[in-house]
């Protein structure tokens, strides 16, 4: 009944009147205030830093710099001190943090730390880092601690290394008669969330650490506290309002650890530290960069017979998330296509440039635009439709994937049903390029794709649920309302299965790690998927609750009642009833006296049968399903200027089931506009030391009002059967198409082969010429 | 380090939403700094403080202005508006009916641009709506859901 409809956010009011709130939004009196000293040099010995003077300004309370507690820190690989220590590996990497009565203190002050460096050579790009002769990113990679699956190699700038072997690659380029290769590259850039990350921390005299934070990772912060500061993780409380926006760059741990060694230095007093946009865009954690190398092999007919897929992701300074997104990439490193014989290498490469971490689709989007890119040259090698290539091929259930996961029509959708309706959508028949007049061109660019919401092995979401007076539930959940419409979609859920309105749940908004029920982490486009069992678990659990009340006064087994509408009524006469009201926290009879229990239900998920990768052939089970999608670009081409405006982009994503008709196009097309955004004109440029040129909304320029095409957003429902409803995830499904349907049209249009990132008009014009 | 001229602060009167308030403020405080910091209007966003990003925008004296890069001295005597003083007004609802907004961050910023919009040209087409729409930035949605709020606010539309 309310599944699949578009209900709006239920937080809208709060949203549209300014009132509701995020991490920047919070300020008390006693409230301190830290400014980050940032390295202005990319690879530096760092041989003093001053602190004397900054000191010595009146309201100041502390300045520290990284000896002030020098641990590395990471999520998978310890490679990152909070602020630097002896080196400097990244322009813009925090140096120092000023703490004082006001932010304009801290500012002024910190402008009076002085640091004195030796430059290092710079490590300007992943194949350069690889040079026997590089200088060294990481001088005792050695000796890091590891927590998670990463083998970095030491006496190199490789930060992990993620192996495919699948198949038999002799026998693949044998059977193939047709062989294509390609090269890609791009450089980093950013997520640009328009809420810069924010975190204020209190390190009380209790021992309790309060941590008010801007994170799409609230529960994982318990832990690295205690990881790398000792602090008991019981004694660690996050807490998470509205986020204003993530996009995987709110998913990693940064200023939060500055914030605490700040708090601890200024005797636990709370201490707020909020990104300025420059240093949200440089200082913390930005999109990967990638040189890449894909060689595809076809039968004569079409039918793919081997993949070589080599890539070398520029992580920047220091692994964090990248190390998780190389192997990502690797896991569905083919793309959505069966491909029996694999060979791919997926390199984490240090280089001396802001330091990367997970970015929406988390390695699709930059493996997809390398492999589909490669799929239309094989297509025009072929001289075969680029549509009827990629269906030919379309993963199917039977086949498996690069990592020799088994698929089946739950833990896949279904690519073909994809292709189908993009195929009408676009009007793939009416031609890939036409001409319209002397010199523009219309042209149609594809690409599949298909992504894993792999998780951590060990981990789950839970939900909590308890009653008000009036029968109403109130559900608690540990994701985090980025943006996504998390909270709607909950309440629907919970809305269906207990038949009742809506607009009658109450979801708590923010998330608090000392009572809100874990999920694992707001990311991976999982919290619909694992949030929404749980509280399917957790609705069951009350349903059974209510029931057992109901049972006892009105006479009847548990087993014959109903739960909807706001009652509990017997099944063979909805009549006999009582309202939830009134049994929700046990029955009072008229005499006062009672019967039964108060309904307090939970709920839980457990991801089960994920395994680890086997490091020598990546064999194992990466994730619980895979979302599939079709999607494309269309350009118009000015081929005098080499400038264009993308006219459309459509998606068809098979979204196992659609929760919120609204929500969810509103995540395909807003996915779409980012990777459009990304493709078209994002990326740092870097001056011969390693200096971003760009650092600001001014420079960095994103996709405006008006710039955008028409969207067009279809979706295919093949149940995902542990879904909720048959759900799977979508909320980064759309951006991993667009970079390589956009690269595909404009190659077409331009008629030249567009292999590097952004597609700005400077980009096309120069391969042109090149071309000749 | 004392007495840093910048330090100095004074007594200033703003008028905000049809109120009188009275802030004790430095010279180079900006407007937004002072509406969030001393008004504890917190509506209006600092998504860059460089008049990039628009997450700032207020009205003054009916103009969509974006407050980072206005101080807060020289809104004296003016009439300013934020998004607090905005109640159900056909573009908020629009906005919800619309799905124009996700993360909500942008919100206050583009509510006030369509607000003024609306008042100030009520027939605005394609163009204009581009041209008032294109100094703030949004990052969730397609910016196709902004344009049909928009849109169904303004007159022409019925």
């Amino acid at each position: 009944m309310t599944i699949g409809e578009a209900v709006p956010r239920i937080e809208s009011k709060d949203k549209v009147t300014g009132f509701a709130r995020y991490a920047n939004d919070t300020q008390s009196p006693g409230l301190l205030h830290g400014w980050l000293v940032l390295s202005p040099v990319s690879h530096a010995q760092i041989l003093s830093i001053d602190i004397s003077q900054a000191l010595a300004v009146r309201g100041v309370q502390a300045v520290i710099t990284g000896q002030y507690f020098p641990v590395l820190t990471g999520g998978v690989l310890a490679d990152r001190p909070p602020l630097a220590v002896n080196k400097v590996r990244y322009f813009g990497e925090p140096i120092a943090v000023v703490v004082a009565e006001t932010e304009h203190i801290a500012k002024r002050a910190a402008e009076l730390v002085r640091a004195e460096y030796r430059p290092l050579a710079y490590v300007s790009s992943p194949s350069q880092a690889l040079k026997p002769d590089s200088a060294l990113v990481h001088e005792d990679l050695g000796s890091y601690r590891k927590y998670g699956d990463v083998y970095p190699e030491p006496g190199t700038n490789v930060g992990n290394r993620v192996k495919i072997r699948k198949g038999d690659m002799r026998s693949g380029w044998a059977a193939g008669e047709f062989v294509v290769e390609g090269a890609y590259a791009f450089n980093t850039s950013d997520h640009g969330a328009m809420e810069p990350r924010c975190a204020i921390v209190e390190a009380m005299p209790s021992g309790l650490v309060e941590v008010r934070t801007s994170t799409q990772d609230p529960y994982n912060i318990k832990r690295l506290f205690q990881r790398f500061f000792q602090v008991d993780q019981s004694k660690v409380a996050v807490k998470v309002p509205f986020v204003g926006g993530g996009f995987g760059g709110k998913g990693s741990c940064q200023l939060e650890y500055i914030a605490y060694l700040a708090s601890t230095a200024c005797g636990g007093r709370p201490v707020k530290l909020n990104n300025i946009r420059e240093t949200d865009l440089v200082g913390s954690p930005c999109h990967i960069g990638l040189e890449a190398k894909v060689k595809l092999a076809a039968t004569r007919e079409g039918k793919l017979t081997a993949g070589e897929i080599t890539f070398l992701f520029d992580n920047g300074g220091y692994t964090d998330e990248g190390a998780l997104v190389t192997q990502a990439a690797a896991v569905d490193c083919t793309g959505p296509y069966r491909i029996d014989n694999v060979w791919c290498d997926a390199l984490s490469v240090y280089t001396n440039h802001p330091y990367a971490t997970a970015f929406r689709g988390f390695g699709h989007t930059e493996a997809m635009f390398c492999v589909e890119r490669t799929m239309d040259l094989l297509a025009k090698k072929l001289r075969m439709d680029p549509m009827e290539l990629r269906y030919l091929n379309a993963i199917k259930a039977g086949d498996t994937s690069p990592t020799q996961a088994p698929f089946d029509s739950s833990n896949l959708g279904d690519l073909t049903k994809c292709i189908d309706k993009l195929k009408s959508l676009i009007r793939w028949d009416e031609g890939q390029r036409i001409v319209l007049d002397g010199h523009k061109v219309r042209a149609i660019g594809l690409a599949c794709i298909w992504k894993t919401s792999g998780s951590a092995v060990d981990t789950g979401s839970g939900a909590t649920i308890t009653f008000n007076h009036d029968g109403t539930p109130n559900l608690s959940i540990g994701s985090v309302e980025i943006g996504q419409g998390n909270r709607t979609v909950m309440a629907q859920i919970l809305a269906e299965r207990m038949n009742m309105p809506v607009r009658l749940v109450h979801v708590k908004m923010d998330v608090d790690t000392q009572i809100t029920p874990e999920h694992w982490k707001t990311v991976a486009s999982s919290s619909t998927t694992m949030v929404g069992r749980a509280v399917l678990d957790a609705a069951e659990d009350v349903i059974a609750q209510l029931k057992r009340n109901a049972a006892i006064v009105l006479g009847r087994l548990p087993e014959t009642l109903e739960v909807g509408h706001g009652k509990v009524y017997a099944n063979d006469d909805p009549s006999v009833s009582l309202e939830i009201g009134a049994i929700a926290s046990g029955y009072m009879y008229p005499d006062g006296s009672a019967s039964g229990e108060p309904v307090i239900g939970r709920g839980r998920y457990r991801v089960h049968r994920q395994s680890r990768l086997d490091p020598e052939t990546g064999r194992g089970i990466p994730g619980l399903q895979w979302t599939v999608g079709a999607e494309a670009v269309e350009v118009e081409f000015d081929t005098r200027e080499c400038t264009y405006r993308i006219v459309k982009a459509a998606s068809v994503i098979d979204a196992g089931k659609v929760i919120n008709e609204g929500t969810a196009r509103g995540q395909v097309a807003g996915g779409m506009n980012m990777g459009l955004s990304f493709a078209s004109r994002e990326a740092f440029l870097f001056d011969a030391k390693g200096a971003v040129l760009n650092p600001q909304l001014r420079s960095y320029k994103m996709i405006r009002f008006g710039e955008n095409p028409i969207y067009l957003v279809d979706f295919v429902e093949t149940p995902f059967l542990e879904g909720p409803y048959g759900a799977r995830g979508i909320g980064e499904h759309g951006t991993i198409g667009m970079p390589a349907a956009l690269a595909n049209a404009l190659s077409v249009a331009a008629e030249v082969e567009l292999n590097e990132l952004p597609l700005t008009p400077e980009l096309i014009w120069r391969n042109r010429e090149a071309r000749g | 380090m004392n007495g840093h001229p910048g330090s100095v602060k004074f007594e200033i009167e703003l008028l905000v939403n049809d109120k009188s308030h009275h802030a004790a403020i430095r010279a180079a405080d900006t407007l937004l700094r002072v509406l969030r910091e001393h008004l504890g209007l917190t509506g209006a966003k600092a998504g860059c403080e460089n008049g990039d990003c628009g997450a700032c925008t207020v009205h003054v004296d009916g103009v969509p202005i974006k407050s980072c890069m206005m101080l807060a001295i020289e809104a004296r005597g003016s009439r300013i508006a934020t998004i607090e003083g905005l109640r159900n007004t056909p573009i908020q609802q629009a906005f919800v009916d619309h799905f124009a907004f996700q993360c909500g961050f942008c919100t206050p910023g583009f509510i006030m641009v369509c607000h003024a919009l609306a008042e100030h040209r009520p027939k605005a087409g394609d163009d204009v709506i581009q041209e008032w729409l294109q100094s703030n930035i949004c990052r969730c949605t397609s910016y196709e859901e902004i344009g049909a709020a928009i849109k169904s606010v303004l007159r022409w539309q019925g």
